[in-house]
């Protein structure tokens, strides 16, 4: 169980999270929806450790990860996986080296264990044949999905996914939906799937969680975020140009 | 105005102890296994690939151009056979060594910026560490001592070039003797001399290794960042060298 508890974050006076808190309960799919920077990718650093927070804590099975030195964080990330926003794909190595490199860097598995692995990965995303692509000679599709590959490789027991679907196309967009959902099933892994997809997000999370001007501002399941009478939340997933929030 | 010039100095004297932090890091995972042996030949070709061209080129018309410059000078005091001596005690002791290491700043140590500075910001270093693997370890360690070796063996190449150039201007164009162009050479070159361009090699090395991964590595959140840390690496580098030559030239002589 992962619990966030008000959490502040500052850049250069720029508030940026403004007292965060959630929980979320073991082997849920839970999204962060909340409109361009508004701090999102910024919580999830905080949840993988990579920035501080000023104050607040974040309780991964009751351990506060805010206060932990980088060995005892590493033991913590050892069961993370995390899809950045781009992909965050290692660019001097081709896909397959890609895919194989947490498990060539972590584990003791020997070298035909791991293309095992590495296929049957590359094989569950629907990518056959570009083993020896460089990332920078595939689709940002592709690329999404390599990297989607390369996370759940590991078999991790809780995974991020930083806007796993921005920029692609509908058809790709409902593929990467099926397969986080699919490997969801299939793993049992507690997700956070930080998105702007409404709503197609609906069909996906278990539960929902709005960010909003640095704070939750709502949570809860698909339909009870639909129905939502928060005006914040229903501009949102309206897309609505009146509300409170305001329009650029 | 006096509120200014303090802020100015907090900060810089803040982003010179980030810099030493980072040293110090960078140092330590040098001598803590598990080492990176594949990461670090793909660097030391990385540093020799890029700057093989550059090095010719600037060695051989470097050594030229001492031969002229020092042609005449040596010429007023009656001394032009003492021309090949000059030449290559300027090479090993200063230029090749500053110039060199110039030379690789802007060729592979502006590249290498924005190589990490890319990784920086395309999360590429985030996603390192989310695997529980630690940045210097893959990026920091093995570009320092790629750096600390192959600089001697730039510089090296630089100054052998340099004497040659100087031996086609001396014999072919000033009509000088072959055979005293590199006998005088053998009498005045010491060991000292070849050992003070030595060090100069290495800590120029350490010195353009950790400035372009620092900048790279610390490559600012938005689009301009990785041409801003290019430049700022490039300039710092450069600084540093000078400096740092004056300092070494004034304890080794
Ligand atoms: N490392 C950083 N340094 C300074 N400002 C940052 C940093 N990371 C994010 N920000 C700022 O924080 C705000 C939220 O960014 P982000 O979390 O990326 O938004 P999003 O919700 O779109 O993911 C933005 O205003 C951004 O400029
Ligand atoms: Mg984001």
């Amino acid at each position: 169980m992962i619990e966030i508890i008000d959490l502040v974050k500052t850049f250069d006076g720029n508030r940026v999270l403004n007292g965060v808190n959630l929980t979320i309960a073991d082997n849920v799919l839970m999204a962060i929806i909340g409109k361009s920077g508004g701090g999102k990718s910024v919580l999830l650093k905080h949840l993988i450790g990579l920035l501080k927070p000023d104050s607040g804590k974040i309780l991964v099975d009751g351990t506060d990860i805010t206060t932990l030195g980088s060995r005892d964080m590493d033991k913590v990330r050892e069961h993370l996986g995390v899809l950045f926003q781009g992909g965050a794909l290692f660019d001097s190595i081709n896909v397959y080296d890609n895919v194989a490199f947490p498990l060539r860097e972590k584990t003791k598995l020997s070298e035909s264990e791991i293309n095992d692995r590495v296929i049957q990965a590359l094989n569950d995303v629907g990518l056959k044949g570009m083993n020896m692509k460089f990332p920078a000679e595939v689709s940002g599709g592709m690329r999404k999905r390599v990297a989607l590959a390369r996370t759940l490789i590991t078999e991790p027991k809780i995974v991020f996914f930083d806007e796993p679907t921005t920029g692609l196309d509908p058809i790709i967009l409902s593929s990467i939906h099926r397969l986080i959902m699919t490997t969801h099933k299939k793993y049992r892994f507690t997700g956070v799937i930080i998105s702007h997809e409404i709503p197609e997000i609906f069909d996906v999370a278990d539960r929902i969680a709005m960010l909003h001007e640095g704070v939750i501002v709502e949570t809860g399941t698909s339909d009870e975020i639909k129905n939502s009478l928060n005006p914040v939340v229903v501009q949102f997933i309206n897309g609505g140009l009146e509300g409170p929030i305001a329009a650029v | 105005m006096i509120r200014k010039l303090g802020s100015w100095a907090l900060t810089t004297l803040r982003k010179m102890g980030d810099m030493l932090i980072f040293l110090a890091n960078a140092i330590y995972f040098a001598f803590i296994p598990p080492f990176k042996f594949r990461l670090l030949l793909k660097q030391i070709r990385f540093f020799g690939n890029k700057s093989m061209v550059v090095i010719l080129l600037t060695g051989s018309f470097a050594g030229m151009v001492l031969a002229l410059q020092l042609y005449y000078t040596l010429r007023k005091f009656g001394s032009d056979a003492l021309l090949g001596p000059a030449i290559a005690l300027s090479l090993i002791r200063e230029l090749g060594p500053v110039l060199a290491a110039l030379m690789v700043t802007g060729r592979a140590g502006s590249a290498l910026t924005a190589e990490i500075g890319i990784m920086r910001i395309s999360e590429q270093i985030d996603a390192l560490s989310s695997m529980a693997l630690n940045p210097f370890r893959y990026l920091i360690v093995p570009n320092l001592v790629a750096a600390v070796i192959v600089f001697p063996l730039l510089t090296a190449i630089f100054d052998v070039i340099g004497i040659f150039g100087g031996y086609v201007v001396a014999v072919d164009l000033l009509g000088m003797s072959g055979g005293t162009y590199f006998s005088q050479m053998e009498v005045f070159v010491d060991m000292k001399d070849i050992r003070m361009g030595l060090y100069k090699s290495l800590s120029f090395g350490l010195i353009v290794a950790w400035v372009c991964c620092y900048k790279g590595f610390n490559t600012g959140y938005g689009a301009e960042g990785v041409s801003k840390s290019t430049t700022e690496a490039v300039v710092t580098s450069s600084v540093l060298i000078l400096i740092w030559d004056y300092f070494m030239g004034s304890i080794l002589l």
